[in-house]
């Protein structure tokens, strides 16, 4: 699993953010299909439009039925276009919401994989009210009667991946960031100077590492070196037994109480004092 | 999502704006939309509106507070939290600290209970003079204060939002009261208890992409600029200008994402009267 931890420590946050955005990164469905058995795709948030920016479906896995619902990155151009370069409009949230309520129905537990640079800020995207899309798919998720994960696996960028990260376990790949924004949005707003990025990234906080101690997840998967490209199937094996391991556990919590613990996880993350 | 992000569309408008949230001490104000000069106090009783053309003034909460709660039944939730810097950002705390001693806030939200036309509510008031209305972790822990105690006393929720997002200066820890405080509207929502959501302006990112746009009823006030991403973003992203009456109240209402524009002066009465047609729910 980790076979040079002395390598992998001198790594800088801004190292992993390059490693995040590795266009040969593994995306969610690099992941689903070595994770999952027969992965059926479904499309569209029965409104207007099926936006590929996330992906969502049913899968199985160790003889148990999953809905999914990942967020997608194209490899190339082409495929970042299709993709929308994984910035979801409100018809993805939209889409989401539709296939949690479907998983609550059929008591599906609720996979959900996290990699995106943020919602995608257009004029159609407003027009289509891309913030209460995002606010209804955490409203949604807060209260969905089944067990669900979240795995951070690139990058989590702003309320566009929040949006679907409203889970039991937040768990992230070592080299994944999960962040207020992005660290070039921090500089320009903070310092006015777009160019600090590197800056911005160190003081952001927003390394799994950074993110565990903030107790704002719960479990960091280590990568291979070099990052989990080096060996997807070992990656994905990792999140797999997560998904086992954790979903076993989840389903024997009655409602109620996974509701609850649900809800404490997120309202006790704050930093003040009384 | 972010302060700067409520760029308005032309630079004209965006000095403005900087003027609006920055009305002058001493006892004459300058309207920014007809430039015309005028007495506070004519300002003032005219619920901050300009007698001359109409434009709104943005309002502090405390003033909020006065043209909407009963005079005298506004109690402000003592909950005594102080801010700690999650970032190390240097000058952070000390940003804050002067803001409390020029706003006399201790937050950028107001919460409490009061009541309108005798009618009891939780409301919470947010305040743009505060670091531009910034959800950080104290705002979150309010609001959610607030949607926890009204589901306790079975009240109505109100909140007044104005804000530029989630706060950067504490990072993640900001884009994580965005669930909390969705999640404990969620909760509201499933006591089968009323919320009125009012956006003011400006409202955007974080707080639009939770509390403000789930209300059962989302009210916003005229002309008020309301979005997720800002102007500012959005046309670096596309390239091209924004077509006019973009992210305005008027735009949101046309599109199907608020229930209704009010004007300042009819916000109470109309308030009262949606409190009483759910009251015996």
């Amino acid at each position: 699993m980790s076979n040079s931890n002395n390598k992998k420590n001198v790594l800088s946050a801004w190292d992993r953010v390059l490693l995040a955005r590795d266009p040969n990164r593994p995306t969610s469905l690099d992941y689903i299909s070595l994770i999952f058995d027969d992965f059926i795709e479904l499309h569209g948030d029965r409104l207007s439009k099926d936006d590929a920016s996330i992906v969502c479906g049913i899968a199985t896995c160790n003889n148990k039925h999953f809905t999914i619902i990942a967020e997608q990155k194209g490899r190339n151009t082409k495929e970042n276009i299709e993709r929308n370069f994984g910035m979801p409009n409100p018809e993805s949230y939209r889409k989401a919401i539709r296939f949690m309520k479907q998983a609550e129905k059929f008591k599906r537990p609720v996979i959900t994989f996290i990699d995106t640079k943020g919602a995608y800020p257009g004029i159609e995207a407003e027009e289509k009210g891309q913030g209460e899309s995002i606010a209804k798919s955490m409203f949604t998720m807060s209260t969905l009667s089944v067990p669900i994960l979240s795995f951070v696996i690139g990058e989590g960028s702003s309320g566009g991946a929040l949006a679907i990260g409203i889970a039991d376990k937040v768990i992230m790949l070592e080299n994944s960031i999960y962040s207020i924004l992005s660290p070039e949005g921090y500089a320009s707003i903070l310092w006015k100077d777009s160019s600090k990025v590197k800056e911005a990234t160190e003081e952001m906080k927003l390394t799994a590492q950074d993110l565990y101690h903030l107790k704002v997840i719960d479990k960091v998967l280590p990568e291979p070196t070099g990052g989990a490209g080096k060996n997807v199937e070992q990656v994905a094996n990792l999140i797999k037994n997560e998904i086992i391991e954790n979903i076993d556990a989840l389903s024997k919590i009655p409602v109620n109480n996974l509701l609850d613990n649900r809800y404490k996880k997120f309202r006790k993350i704050g930093n003040y004092v009384i | 999502m972010v302060i700067d992000k409520i760029r308005k569309r032309e630079n004209s408008q965006e000095e403005n704006s900087k003027k609006r949230a920055d009305i002058p001490i001493g006892k004459w104000v300058k309207c920014d939309k007809c430039k015309e000069i005028l007495y506070k106090e004519i300002v003032h009783d005219n619920y901050s509106i300009c007698p001359n053309c109409g434009n709104y003034f943005r309002l502090s909460s405390r003033r909020r507070l006065i043209q909407i709660i009963d005079e005298n039944t506004y109690e402000e939730f003592d909950l005594n939290l102080s801010n700690i810097n999650p970032l190390n950002i240097p000058d952070y705390p000390k940003k804050l600290q002067s803001l409390k001693e020029k706003t006399g806030l201790n937050e950028a939200v107001r919460c409490g209970i009061g009541k309108i036309h005798g009618e009891k509510v939780v409301c919470c008031i947010m305040d743009g003079n505060f670091l531009m209305g910034s959800m950080g972790s104290i705002v979150g822990e309010k609001i959610t204060y607030s949607i926890e105690k009204a589901i306790e006393f079975h009240l109505p929720l109100i909140i007044f939002s104005v804000s530029g997002g989630a706060r950067m200066q504490e990072g993640i820890l900001s884009l994580m009261q965005m669930a909390k405080t969705a999640s404990a509207i969620a909760r509201l929502d499933k006591e089968g208890l009323l919320y009125i959501s009012v956006l003011t302006d400006p409202t955007y990112g974080g707080v639009t992409a939770s509390f403000a746009m789930l209300g059962d009823i989302i009210l916003a006030e005229p002309k008020a600029m309301i979005g997720f991403a800002g102007p500012r973003v959005i046309r670096q992203t596309i390239g091209q200008e924004l077509p006019e009456g973009f992210q305005t109240s008027e735009f949101l209402l046309e599109h199907g994402f608020i229930d209704k524009i009010v004007e300042r002066k009819e916000m109470k009465n109309t308030l009262y009267k949606l409190l009483l047609v759910h009251k015996y729910v």
